[in-house]
């Protein structure tokens, strides 16, 4: 078995976004920072997808865990983009914790469509509640770092090179996780869930747990991305968000940790692009990508540079 | 004015709608065992159908009686072209795969007809207020409705109703029992399956399109107009039992009575309630008010 290089790998991927990122453009960093936003979403998404669960309905998280941050700040005036982040996951972490209960229970389509209703729940109350801005949303606090406001030029930098360290720092320890034994059951629960429970392990234990890290993951996203957008609105918790998620996992594939990033960098550059030459069809060569990968891809992105290193 | 009533009119109308869009949705799911999400474009198509039909129908000075007639023939016409193409075209090299892959290819496919109904009609919205005008409105307990909405009524019942007597009384719908049962035998016993197949996902998302179709006068017809109807009947779906017709029915009134007490009592919730009942049917019977048991595969 060759040597496994993952965390050197995350730790150059880190030293890159900090050097080169005061070189790009403010665009470019924005593309960045939600893919690492994305990405975080996704690999809570892969988390259960390598368990053989697909939820419909992560964007209940995301938008938790943006909802959690901006009410940070509309409400405390607190707009640190680290105490955002945590509390967007906290938040997002305890409202897995208690539906887990209930959703560990389900498989296959059941598992996505409760988990779409429960989103859709989020996304029915956020619509009717004036507290928060109804269907408009609202607009957070520019970010700043451990109390220091960052220059007008700069604070794309510092949220990009914050998003760097949370989801570089996210994906090394899904990856140490990856190697315990209960990070190993995940495919053993895809394969065959009741030699699971023969060889005197828990599937549901096992999946209530991949569930809280996924919702926890899901959190933190949710919060980088609205501080980098600067406004959240309910639309964050509708079916077809969860679908972009479910796209980017589906598109980087199960291989490794650094994978979910990759594929959110990826669908944010094809989105950027193609919505940028041709509005109206952009969402076609997004089915389109979707349907073909899922036919002559179906490991993902990853596994064609698996497959090449192979041979 | 009796409040309770027009909650009942207005939980009624509104059921009626939920039925019709939901219906192919559970036809679709229970002989063919797909949650069929492209049955939002469907319904989006039939929505374009019928108002640019009708429109061109009107603007020519034809009758405007017959601009029902029109509606329907709409939605025929559009899922004709497109339905057997998605079925035979697509579909078809996917059965083998798992439910929630065949979900994701039809979230892809639902991507692709989204931007297909934008170039086929430009993204500026349609509309045809016409049909929903000339029938004028009817009074109950004081308070006056529009007539088109009984023609909604009308049609969920007719639909309700065709559907039961193909299924239970025809030789066609007997075959399809045996279908539903087992594809792997009936295939044995000499039924053309993929037949079947295609036949079913044709019909079912006729009804999404006639859904749409006859909803087009009363609203103006946008682009994304079939993702809300997604959920929606899902929703009604998986309350009812997914692949169940009774179900459907059943998952409509629940909705649409819920719905409208919900407007009339208590309007910020409205929203909330539709998917809260289908999380909590979703919790204590996951597969739905009317379904059998299932035995557990190992």
């Amino acid at each position: 078995m060759k040597r496994d290089r993952t965390p050197e790998m995350i730790g150059i991927i880190f030293l890159v976004v900090v050097l080169s990122g005061a070189w790009l453009p403010q665009w470019a960093l924005f593309i960045l920072t939600i893919a690492f936003a994305h990405g975080l979403v996704a690999l809570g998404l892969m988390l259960m997808l390598r368990a053989g669960l697909v939820s419909f309905g992560q964007a209940l998280y995301y938008c938790l865990g943006a909802y959690a941050a901006g009410a940070l700040g509309k409400f405390l005036g607190m707009s640190d983009i680290f105490v955002q982040m945590l509390a967007g996951a906290a938040v997002a972490g305890f409202a897995a914790f208690v539906l887990g209960f209930l959703l560990a229970k389900y498989r296959g389509i059941f598992f996505g469509l409760l988990s779409l209703a429960l989103s859709m729940i989020l996304y029915g109350l956020l619509v009717k509640n004036e507290a928060l801005g109804s269907t408009d949303g609202f607009n957070i606090l520019p970010s700043t770092l451990f109390g220091i406001r960052p220059a007008a030029d700069w604070v794309r930098y510092c949220v990009a090179v914050a998003a760097a360290f949370a989801g570089l720092s996210a994906a090394l320890l899904v990856h140490r996780y990856l190697n315990t034994p209960l990070g190993r059951l995940a495919p053993a629960i895809k394969d065959n869930e009741i030699r699971v429970e023969y060889m005197g392990t828990s599937a549901r234990h096992a999946i209530h747990v991949k569930y809280v890290i996924a919702a926890v993951l899901a959190g933190a996203g949710g919060a980088l991305a609205a501080t980098n957008v600067g406004h959240i609105d309910p639309e964050m918790a509708y079916w077809t968000t969860s679908g972009e998620f479910i796209f980017i996992t589906i598109l980087a594939g199960t291989g490794n940790v650094i994978a979910p990033f990759a594929g959110a960098l990826i669908f944010g550059v094809i989105h950027t692009m193609a919505y940028d030459l041709s509005p109206n069809t952009w969402q076609m060569s997004l089915g389109t990508a979707l349907l073909a990968l899922i036919v002559f891809l179906p490991e993902g992105l990853w596994s064609l540079f698996v497959r090449r290193k192979a041979a | 004015m009796d409040p309770i009533l027009s909650v009942i009119v207005d939980g009624i109308m509104y059921s009626a709608w939920l039925f019709i869009a939901a219906l192919g949705l559970t036809l679709i799911y229970g002989v063919m065992k797909i949650v069929n999400v492209t049955h939002g474009s469907f319904y989006a198509l039939g929505a374009y159908a019928g108002a640019s039909f009708t429109g061109a129908w009107l603007a020519r000075g034809y009758p405007p009686m017959l601009s029902y007639a029109v509606l329907a023939a709409a939605a025929v016409v559009i899922t004709l072209a497109f339905a057997p193409l998605v079925e035979r075209g697509i579909l078809r090299f996917m059965y083998a795969k798992d439910e929630v892959v065949i979900l994701l290819i039809t979230y892809a496919l639902f991507l692709i007809l989204e931007d297909t109904i934008k170039l086929i009609w430009g993204v500026n919205p349609y509309f045809i207020a016409q049909p929903y005008a000339l029938l004028g409105s009817f009074e109950v307990g004081g308070l006056s409705y529009p007539t088109y909405n009984l023609i909604l009524v009308g049609l969920a019942l007719v639909m309700g109703g065709a559907l039961a007597w193909l299924q239970h009384s025809t030789r066609v719908g007997k075959l399809l029992l045996a279908v539903i049962h087992d594809p792997e035998v009936s295939r044995a016993m000499g039924i053309n399956v993929g037949k079947y197949y295609l036949v079913t996902f044709t019909f079912g998302s006729m009804l999404a399109a006639l859904a749409g179709s006859f909803t087009a006068p009363t609203v103006s017809v946008v682009p994304g107009l079939g993702v809300e109807v997604i959920v929606l009947s899902f929703a009604v779906v998986v309350i009812g039992g997914l692949g169940s017709l009774p179900g459907a029915a059943l998952g409509a009134v629940m909705v649409g009575l819920v719905r409208s007490i919900s407007v009339h009592y208590m309007p910020q919730v409205e929203l909330f309630v539709i998917y809260f009942v289908m999380a909590m049917v979703l919790a204590f019977r996951p597969r739905g008010l009317f379904s059998l048991a299932e035995p557990r595969k190992i």
